[in-house]
């Protein structure tokens, strides 16, 4: 070592980390309560008042929580149901969402029908607020498309497997919207571990730089299949906002409200062209990654067990029945829904048709490719060679 | 009307056409606003049509090509130029896994009509990064096109159907060849976007080129005439898909054929054309295909480059042993 490296590296550790405790107790201070976390729910149902985002929710009626309640419910049974179908070979993976209601729900409830939203795979809720039929999202699971359902239908686009790109899609959404005058917003969904990929940060950029009326809502579910928030983060998430020159927000995932709330308040910024935001739900992802992983490697038990006691629809049940917003005959009712709703799905999966052989070679391009229509006439005849042997 | 000019004015004024006419395309990249772009191909447009349609962005590759996805969804057309062929890499991800496959995932609901240009390829004494000819790694992907054209009147006319495509579209310019002149009738009826065409009738052997190769190849035909050798050559013009009935119809006349790219011809597009056009035309064949083209290794620095590019002599070469069989 030089003596100019080391003379180099002296400031630092005085401005910053000075020990390896001090970085133990910054690495910390991204996965514990912060301060400054938005909560209109606490999770044991109390309402808690908010002078900032209060308003954004403040003419809600019994009818609407009811019916976040609902969303809410209806979404982890239909999640547990793909589980349980993956469990029985019906789906080659599935991507669960337990845990992570709230932030989905209330961020999804939150856009307008004008908006666009661009998800990772992991959007069940929000597709289901955007109403996406559940089954459609089954089918790229199952492997019978890459896809499913149309993008334009309910402004929500195809599911985006490779980490963090579609949030440049919903930038460059966001941008047209921009030169069309017209006052719709995106919203891009993402997690913690899509915040070290160099797409976000670039997403952040051009946002920023054109003022691209998009909101940035990462879900941080605390782990990035089996690597920690610390691995992906030496600050707290939302403040990575700051520098690019845009709010950042921090609510509590877990918050149905707080998260309708800060998300509506992120979205009007967006259509007044303010510019984007960065909206960090704090939460935790109660599963596995997908059900390819097992997470009791990786983490433990007391983890899972201090955040169920923060169970993000247990709290609005408490918060219905406290303030008499919901009897008895609701809750029966919706359990009823509920089974209805997970006897459909698995009766659509199972009925799902294996896609046509040739569907490999539709719509490789729009307007058409030589080598294409060759390879498919090749598969054609090799296709047919079977049918001459049954016949003979 | 018909006019000279060179091959990057004739990109520069068929951009300018397509901005006057359609109003949802967008130019994008680094530099492409007030300097014009590096190689100046956007020159004057966006004083012209302004910053909103003339996009001067970020230094960030990958962001010019998510965000002209997102752009493309939005029902824009942009036309996002890389400044060099080794800068595309990082936006290599955004290119084969989202721009290429998103009309496929959405089974036919979404296009994606984003040109992205690339000028690219050696011969301008360039440093590292500046020279390279990625085509192959592109024409792999399904889903992308890809094309090059090699003389003024082919920029002007492939850019305009290119942008007007409905599939993304890999625009590689032929960076040695942007001062070049050539004759442009801006009101000509073009021939299909991926069809090859003769430029020169030969009747002993075939030279199969495209881009900054078709020059070159024009002028191995020149001097094979001297030696009393008739040698055809054909621009192929698009590299995905590739027109294999007219290198076909070509070599079923000649015999012969000898492939000519700057690329390495490792696992270059040489390669895809010998091994098709074997299968295609083994018994009309006097000698195996031949390929010319750089090393399996990095491209050289600029004093060695004109031993790594397929010069007059190593394209003359491979026609004498062609011819030997």
């Amino acid at each position: 070592m030089t003596v100019e490296s080391t003379a180099a590296r002296k400031p630092r550790r005085s401005a910053g980390t000075k020990s390896t405790a001090g970085k133990t107790t910054t690495a910390r201070k991204t996965t514990s309560t912060d301060p400054e976390l938005v909560q209109l729910l606490t999770p044991e149902g109390k309402r808690v008042k908010n002078a900032e985002y209060d308003k954004y929710v403040a003419g809600i009626t019994p009818d609407e929580l009811r019916g976040l309640y609902r969303d809410m419910v209806l979404t982890r049974r239909f999640d547990a149901e793909a589980t349980s179908l993956q469990r029985q070979g019906e789906l080659g993976l599935w991507a669960s969402l337990l845990g992570q209601e709230a932030a989905q729900i209330g961020s999804g409830r939150a856009t307008r029908e004008d908006d666009y939203v661009f998800p990772t795979y992991r959007e069940h809720g929000v597709a289901w607020c955007r109403g996406v039929d559940p089954t459609n999202l089954l089918g790229m699971f199952r492997g019978v498309n890459n896809g499913g359902w149309d993008p334009n239908s309910n402004n929500f686009q195809l599911y985006t497997i490779v980490i963090g790109s579609q949030t440049l899609h919903a930038t460059g959404y966001a941008m047209g919207i921009a030169k069309d005058g017209a006052d719709s917003a995106v919203i891009a969904y993402f997690g913690d571990g899509a915040s070290s990929q160099g797409d976000v940060a670039e997403s952040f950029t051009f946002s920023a730089v054109y003022n691209a009326p998009v909101v940035f809502f990462c879900q941080n579910n605390q782990w990035a299949i089996s690597e920690p928030t610390e691995k992906q983060t030496r600050v707290p998430l939302y403040q990575r906002a700051q520098g690019y020159g845009f709010p950042g927000v921090r609510v509590d995932g877990n918050d149905v409200l707080a998260c309708l709330a800060v998300t509506k308040w992120a979205l009007e910024r967006a259509r007044a062209g303010e510019g984007p935001t960065l909206v960090e739900a704090y939460t935790y992802r109660m599963g596995a990654h997908t059900t390819s992983d097992d997470p009791t490697k990786y983490r433990a038990d007391e983890e899972r067990e201090a955040w169920e006691a923060k169970d993000p629809i247990l709290r609005v049940r408490r918060y219905l029945e406290a303030s008499n917003h919901a009897d008895e005959g609701f809750f029966a009712e919706l359990e009823t829904e509920s089974e209805a709703l997970g006897k459909r799905v698995r009766e659509a999966v199972r009925a799902m048709p294996d896609p046509d052989h040739f569907a490999i070679f539709e719509n490789v391009y729009a307007d058409g490719h030589a080598l294409v229509d060759e390879e498919r006439a090749q598969f054609a005849a090799y296709q047919a060679s079977f049918a001459d042997v049954e016949g003979a | 009307m018909a006019e000279k000019m060179a091959l990057a004015k004739a990109i520069n004024e068929s951009l300018r056409r397509a901005l006057d006419s359609d109003p949802k395309v967008l130019i994008m990249g680094e530099d492409v606003g007030k300097l014009g772009g590096v190689f100046r191909v956007t020159d004057g447009l966006q004083k012209d049509f302004g910053e909103s349609r003339v996009i001067d962005t970020p230094l960030a590759e990958s962001g010019i090509v998510g965000t002209a996805i997102g752009l493309a969804l939005r029902g824009y057309r942009p036309v996002v130029e890389i400044q060099f062929d080794g800068f595309v890499f990082p936006a290599y991800d955004q290119i084969v896994t989202q721009l290429a496959k998103m009309h496929a995932r959405s089974l036919g609901k979404v296009k994606l009509p984003v040109v992205v240009r690339i000028p690219y390829g050696g011969g301008i004494g360039a440093v590292e990064h500046h020279s390279e000819s990625p085509e192959a790694l592109f024409a792999h992907v399904a889903g992308l096109k890809i094309v090059s054209p090699s003389n003024a009147s082919d920029a002007y006319w492939m850019m305009q159907q290119a942008i007007q495509s409905d599939d993304p579209v890999i625009f590689f310019e032929p960076k040695r060849r942007y001062w070049d002149k050539g004759e442009v009738n801006t009101e000509a009826i073009p021939g299909p976007l991926h069809k090859a065409r003769v430029v020169r009738e030969g009747t002993d052997l075939t030279l199969a080129a495209y881009g900054p190769m078709v020059k070159l190849c024009q002028e191995v035909a020149a001097a094979a005439a001297e030696e009393g050798r008739s040698l055809e050559v054909l621009d192929l013009r698009s590299v995905s898909p590739l027109d294999f009935d007219s290198i076909q119809a070509s070599v079923e006349k000649t015999r012969r054929l000898v492939v000519v790219h700057e690329a390495p011809v490792f696992f270059g597009s040489g390669a895809e054309i010998a091994a098709r056009i074997t299968e295609r035309c083994f018994y009309h064949l006097e000698a195996p295909v031949l390929r010319v083209g750089g090393y399996h290794a990095p491209y050289p620095p600029a004093r060695l480059e004109e031993e790594y590019l397929p010069g007059l002599d190593r394209v003359l070469d491979a026609v004498d042993r062609a011819l030997a069989y």
